[in-house]
């Protein structure tokens, strides 16, 4: 069998297994983040126009201009995608310039954790105003 | 700069110049620009964030919020967030361009930079003028 196809594999096992290196989930993070800012771009535009209506409101402006069909889902929409795209950034940064691991490590799950928390205070905020 | 290899031995890697020794062209100043924009949006959706909230749990809230907003500080905290999100608008649309493979020959990305810049500027102009107005 001269031509049994074959893998080099340059890594060293150990390192494998202590799992440094890429994590093989580049690529889902790169497309995350570009559909995050493509979905972003009708929404900004829309969330511009909204908040220049918004300037001055009282709050029963707020509540009655939340209770329209597109604004809850827009802004519920608004809200997913900038904290999607806001984590994933936010972790590329930090990957850059943070070298000591448990800084890393720590730094980019407190971001993520935080952006679903944020993430959900507007959403449920959304969901009392608009409901 | 001290690392570590695929077998976990530290080893120190060379490093490359740093800033200060290049030049600024346009497409350097837009790129780092892109990057400190994205983390003070960051920032910025904690005030979407407090907005939402407080509009959310009671008219005192809201009030307090409002006259925050009308304060030098937070009319400087809403134009930087302004300036920042669509300028990150803009340079994001042309970062989308290059991930689609198109606008790498040298003149289109100068001129490319250039207008990420002039559109942020007159986006900005007309946002606030528009705002001011019906304030």
């Amino acid at each position: 069998m001269a031509n049994t196809p074959r893998i080099d594999i340059m890594r060293s096992p150990l390192g494998r297994a202590r799992g440094l290196g890429a994590a093989r989930q580049g690529a889902a993070h790169w497309w995350a983040q570009r559909l995050t800012s493509l979905a972003l771009i009708p929404l900004t535009l829309w969330f511009l126009c909204a908040m220049v209506r918004m300037i001055g409101a009282s709050r029963q402006d707020v509540v009655s201009w939340m209770a329209g069909p597109l604004p809850i889902v827009l802004m519920i929409a608004l809200v997913i995608a900038t904290f999607h795209h806001l984590q994933a950034g936010l972790q590329v940064v930090i990957e850059d310039y943070v070298t000591q691991d448990w800084l890393r490590i720590g730094s980019i799950l407190l971001i993520k954790g935080l952006s679903v928390l944020l993430a959900l205070a507007c959403i449920i905020s959304v969901l009392r105003l608009g409901l | 700069m001290v690392a570590r290899n695929s077998d976990g031995k530290l080893i120190s890697r060379p490093l490359s110049p740093h800033l200060q020794v290049y030049r600024w062209p346009i497409s350097m100043a837009l790129s780092i620009g892109h990057r400190a924009t994205g983390i003070g949006l960051a920032v910025g959706a904690l005030l979407l964030t407090w907005w939402l909230v407080a509009a959310a749990v009671s008219d005192n809230a809201f009030d307090s919020m409002q006259w925050f907003l009308a304060t030098p500080i937070g009319m400087l905290l809403l134009f930087g967030w302004s300036v920042a999100l669509l300028f990150h608008f803009f340079a994001g649309i042309r970062h989308l361009i290059w991930d689609a493979g198109y606008g790498f020959e040298k003149p289109w990305y100068d001129r490319s930079g250039w207008a990420v810049v002039i559109a942020t500027a007159v986006a900005t102009v007309l946002l606030w003028i528009v705002g001011l107005a019906v304030w």
